[in-house]
């Protein structure tokens, strides 16, 4: 194992002249990117924290405590149902749409055929772009009278449904342009997966017998479960985050309002109520918390660091 | 997942390679005798091409029609009887797009914002994972691991902190408001020092012995035999800054000092284009096209970046 630093740790005396002068090296190099990330994203969490325990709406001067007002009125009023489901529904389908088309992609990229580098290239394309004009893209698309899905409705004969009206639709409406965003992210690191496979093992299957449909499912799969977990994991922290897309195709959240859509709608939007959004960031960030839990256990598995 | 095919697939495994060679697909073990039969042309027709193009299409279609429709006049969007291509190509949609909303503008603020951004990020990130990796400090594995957890706080959370915080220095509609709070960087830092440790010892070893201080080590040594890896956090951040949509949105309200993504949707909340499709998807194009050109050039780099994790170890 390659130590983190070039020459042995001054073992006993720590503060020897040299570990003063490392010292003082470390933070002239550190310092600024620590400050900045203890500034703008830890503080906000704390500072959040406060404000939920605020009625305080934003720009105003005067605020008072409620305690845990706001956290009450979440969970007791329509607010937590709605909310929290329309997160859960958002999350488990763009999770489990983007994972199992992902793969489905990366094994179809996964064979010599020429033209498959570009492939890749194309379907991870979407990944990389902005969320604000690819979601301008699909409401064009969506439109139920100019869109473009709506012409090849009419073409089996079919209405095209009123995809913003309705909030169901509205909700399934974002999951679609969701999934096409990030299945090529899922696709590219499924694909790593399975070029590191080990060959002997499929050939083996092959040999006996094992058609490809049986040595995907019962060797390949399994064999790729720890790439699978690391998907689930930041799929679903980067599902917990989604904004952008949300935000330009449905602006006043009809069925939309996910966790981070309506704390920004709460303090931002029509109602500038900044306590109940930082409560509702702050349910968010608890969730993410837990995730993050398993995240950084998987990485410190993964990537050994010193 | 590489340590237990470390032998069987050993440069593959520890470094994605789009170019290497695929493993044999199914059909081949029985085909081998006679490869060029029409039935296994077939084959690899439906089992190969077919999924790989319609995969891709299902991607490049939307932007094509974006593309395309930007260049149409609005009798030819406006219509239920579409046609793919515009009859007469015409630049009205980005004229009109640039009189309805100040869009060079836009496009200068988002330059302003990515160059200067990703310019203090990158700088910062190499500064940050050079102290981790070779200056002995006491706290580092906390220090790492506080910074791995920042790596996983989204900043929307921290949004309405930062605004209040900005609001008050009076950083709204600035460019410093704008950039200032995404400043810190946790994956940058991450990704730089993880490379920084497999790089070989014995030549910082020399170039301390020859008496050269951490100064010079990391900018005559480690950043020279770093460039792939700093291209990519260069890369990483340069998307993520163009893209960067809340902030920007939230901390800005005048025309003139919002970044693109911020204008695109001014001009889709403006009255006369609420739904000129042809003057919106002009817009679209001129967010998405930039970064869709240095993604193509410099794709390797932006793939590698952002899928970091998972194929290190």
């Amino acid at each position: 194992m390659v130590k983190g630093s070039p020459r042995p740790k001054a073992a006993n005396k720590r503060w020897t002249p040299r570990a003063r002068r490392d010292a003082w090296v470390f933070l002239a190099l550190a310092l600024p990117n620590l400050l900045l990330i203890a500034f703008f994203t830890y503080r906000p969490l704390f500072v959040n924290m406060y404000y939920s325990t605020l009625d305080w709406t934003l720009g105003s001067m005067d605020a008072t405590v409620v305690g845990l007002g706001n956290y009450i009125e979440f969970f007791t009023s329509g607010d937590a149902p709605a909310v929290l489901g329309a997160t859960a529904i958002f999350t488990a389908a763009t999770v489990g749409g983007s994972m199992v088309l992902g793969l489905l992609v990366a094994v179809a990229l996964n064979q010599k055929v020429p033209g498959r580098t570009i492939a890749r290239s194309a379907v991870f394309a979407p990944y990389v772009l902005s969320g604000v004009g690819v979601g301008m893209v699909w409401l064009f698309i969506f439109d139920p009278v100019y869109g473009a899905l709506a012409w090849m409705l009419r073409g089996v004969g079919l209405a095209s449904p009123q995809w913003i009206n309705d909030p169901n639709l509205a909700l399934a409406m974002v999951i679609i342009v969701y999934v096409w965003k990030n299945l090529g992210y899922c696709a590219v690191v499924y694909l790593a997966g399975l070029q590191s496979m080990p060959q002997d093992v499929l050939e083996a299957a092959a040999l006996d017998g094992a058609g490809a449909l049986r040595r995907f499912w019962f060797i390949s799969f399994p064999l790729l479960s720890p790439t699978t977990f690391f998907l689930l994991i930041t799929t679903l922290l980067s599902s917990l985050q989604a904004f952008d897309i949300i935000k330009i195709m449905t602006p006043t959240g009809n069925g939309t309002g996910t966790l981070i859509f309506e704390s920004y709608l709460q303090a931002f939007g029509a109602y500038n109520r900044a306590g109940y959004s930082a409560a509702i960031s702050v349910v968010l960030f608890v969730l993410l918390l837990v995730m993050t839990g398993l995240q950084l256990r998987f990485v410190e598995r993964k990537v050994h660091y010193a | 997942m590489s340590t237990q095919t470390a032998e069987s697939s050993d440069e593959r495994a520890t470094r994605f390679d789009p170019d290497g060679g695929a493993p044999p697909s199914g059909s081949q073990g029985d085909s081998r005798d006679r490869p060029l039969s029409w039935r296994n042309l077939a084959r690899t027709a439906a089992t190969g091409y077919l999924p790989l193009l319609l995969a891709t299409l299902v991607v490049v279609a939307p932007l094509g029609w974006m593309v395309l429709s930007s260049l149409k006049a609005p009798g030819e969007i406006i219509t239920t009887s579409l046609s793919v291509l515009p009859h007469s190509p015409t630049l009205d949609n980005y004229a009109q797009a640039a009189t309805t909303v100040p869009f060079a503008r836009f496009f200068l603020n988002s330059v302003v914002v990515t160059v200067i951004g990703s310019t203090i990020k990158c700088v910062l990130a190499v500064l940050t994972a050079y102290a981790l990796v070779f200056v002995n400090f006491p706290f580092k594995k906390a220090i790492f691991l506080a910074i791995l957890v920042a790596l996983m706080v989204p900043p929307q959370v921290s949004v309405l902190p930062n605004y209040i915080f900005i609001a008050g220095l009076d950083g709204l509609n600035t460019y410093w408001g704008i950039i200032l709070p995404g400043l810190g960087t946790a994956f940058g830092t991450f990704l730089l020092r993880q490379h920084f440790l497999t790089l070989p010892a014995s030549i910082l070893e020399a170039a301390e012995i020859d008496g050269a201080g951490h100064f010079r080590r990391l900018w005559q040594v480690v950043v020279p035999i770093s460039g792939p890896s700093i291209a990519t956090v260069a890369l990483v951040t340069i998307v993520g800054e163009w893209n960067d949509y809340i902030w920007p949105l939230i901390v800005t309200d005048r025309p003139e000092m919002m970044t693109l993504p911020v204008g695109l949707t001014l001009l889709a909340n403006s009255d006369s284009t609420s739904q000129a499709w042809g003057v919106l998807m002009a817009g679209a194009v001129i967010v998405i096209i930039p970064i869709l050109v240095v993604f193509a050039a410099l794709q390797r780099f932006i793939v590698d970046g952002l899928t970091q994790g998972s194929v290190t170890g």
